[in-house]
């Protein structure tokens, strides 16, 4: 029911943890439903230096988490705010229909990390 | 790879025997057994030879054997038939709320059609309590349906007390007990049961074939309207060659019965003391002594990490279990009956069930007990609700730790 990048990502996570001086942290999804994703940032100048994610969930939620990780780095952060879940599916050649609206939240738990990065730099 | 196959509450390989047996009736044995003919009567006595076997597993007379497609049907046929039949009696059914989809969803839609169905709970080790059950029935009551044992947790229902009970106010007791045949003994007449239904492939026969008793002068209206087979109880050509396998099967599980529950119950005891005993933060879901619960099944939570994930890593080392996960139920929600249990919500997500066979063998539960830990371990690293720094903030951890 996975593809082969799923299970690639699934198997081998990229970018697993914590940054333990993040300057911008975002979470989302809740236990009820089952997926849980947490994005660290570390951004500088505008450019995503570092992501790394924790995440509870099913084999979709961790390698979208685990693909998000891998799109983001490099990327300037309105760049990485362009980028959706639809994308994150696509670079994994696609996700199980019943997996497209409760696990594939990867892109906004990363849009949530950068908008407490904004927060971050407005508070000072 | 090894292959582990931890997961027959779902389904059984079919048993070497069950196929031998079935072969001919894929060969040579081709006849209908309503044909008066050489070939029908040929297979004729190979259908009733079933009937026999598989009354005879359950204490049951042939006569009493209603040959149907898988346990769906049987649970349909039970619960519908009863109702239009008992009409002019009453409309009120009383199940439980951990029944299989097969009697829950059927209830659904009776309740749809008029029915009122009471859904008695269960207490957080997922039993029942017999004086609410008592005190549901009323002058309306025309079913009592409780399932023998739970597919999820292995809990075994007190069957001959509820027995007991349906008979002293004469309601009608339904009981689906595709998980406990086989497993642990089943006598119709001793539990004081009127309908019970079992199914093929969970005991070694092939999917596609299963069993309904009804006792001897139940009003039950069919469920498939056709043709006389089954003394006008179920219409349908018969499906020869999984009848034969089904008669096979439920005589291994009689022969076999005493020696398979054995080993699996020794093999089960052994995984969850071997989890209990590497594995932190767990929670057992279901009774916590396991002789109340079927032999062969052992359902257990790891916290902070979801079921299906657990599942995939470790099919990938070759273990075959299963989960109360919504990502493996179909729907949003996970297991209903965790629910009913009042499992707190990210544990029902990390349910897993490892149901065994009499295939099982020592060195395959080491296996488990060597990759377990370290998987769930590996996958509690990535969760953030596992360590979390925060730990007064974070409203989910507190959630976990509350159990």
């Amino acid at each position: 029911m996975y593809t082969d990048k799923v299970m690639d990502h699934f198997q081998n996570p990229r970018n697993v943890g914590e940054i333990p001086d993040a300057n911008g942290v975002g979470e989302v999804g809740n236990a009820s439903c089952g997926d849980i994703m947490k994005i660290f940032l570390k951004v500088e100048d505008n450019v995503i230096k570092d992501v790394k994610f924790k995440t509870f969930g099913c084999g979709a939620a961790i390698a979208t988490s685990s693909m998000v990780t891998e799109m983001a780095i490099g990327k300037t952060i309105d760049e990485a705010l362009e980028l959706s879940n639809q994308a994150v599916a696509e670079a994994l050649d696609g996700l199980p229909a019943q997996k497209m609206h409760c696990s594939n939240l990867a892109a906004d738990a990363l849009h949530e990390a950068i908008k407490d990065y904004k927060a971050r730099q407005q508070a000072g | 790879m090894k292959q582990i196959y931890l997961d027959n509450n779902a389904t059984t390989p079919v048993h070497p025997e069950v196929l031998e047996a079935m072969l001919p009736c894929y060969r040579d044995q081709f006849g209908n057994p309503s044909s008066v003919h050489w070939a029908g009567r040929a297979v004729a006595g190979a259908v009733e030879k079933a009937r026999e076997q598989v009354a005879s597993l359950i204490g049951a007379s042939p006569a009493e054997i209603v040959f149907v497609s898988c346990g769906s049907e049987g649970d349909n046929m039970a619960l519908k038939g009863t109702v239009d039949a008992l009409r002019d009696k009453g409309n009120h059914i009383i199940t439980t709320s951990v029944e299989h989809p097969a009697v829950l969803e059927t209830c659904r839609y009776l309740e749809k059609t008029g029915c009122e169905v009471t859904y008695l709970p269960v207490d957080r080790d997922g039993m029942l309590d017999l004086a609410q059950l008592e005190a549901a029935i009323t002058e309306k009551t025309i079913l009592i349906s409780v399932m023998w044992g739970n597919n999820e947790t292995g809990n075994i229902f007190p069957i001959e007390e509820i027995g007991k009970i349906a008979r002293k106010y004469k309601v009608r007791f339904h009981t689906d007990a595709v998980q406990a045949v086989g497993k642990v003994p089943v006598d119709v007449k001793a539990a004081g049961v009127d309908m019970l239904v079992l199914s093929g492939h969970k005991i070694g026969a092939p999917k596609g074939v299963g069993a309904i008793y009804i006792k001897r002068g139940t009003r039950l209206t069919p469920l498939m309207h056709g043709g006389h087979q089954e003394r006008n109880r179920r219409a349908g050509t018969h499906n020869v060659a999984g009848i034969v396998g089904l008669g096979k099967a439920c005589e291994i599980a009689g022969r076999d019965l005493e020696k398979n529950a054995a080993h699996m119950r020794r093999l089960r005891d052994k995984l969850e003391e071997g989890i209990r005993k590497n594995v932190p933060q767990i929670k057992l879901n279901g009774h916590p002594d396991p002789a109340m619960r079927l032999p062969n099944t052992l359902n257990v939570s790891f916290a902070f990490i979801e079921g299906e994930s657990l599942l995939l890593n470790l099919d990938m080392y070759g273990i075959a279990a299963s989960s109360g996960s919504a990502c493996t139920s179909g729907s949003l929600e996970p297991s209903h009956v965790l629910g009913a249990m009042c499992v707190e919500v990210t544990l029902a997500h990390s349910s897993t069930r490892f149901s065994l066979g009499p295939n099982n063998t020592e060195e395959e539960i080491d296996y488990v007990l060597d990759v377990l830990p370290k998987t769930v371990q590996r996958l509690r690293e990535m969760s953030p609700l596992y360590n979390c720094s925060n730990e007064e903030q974070c409203e989910t951890c507190e959630t976990i730790r509350r159990i």
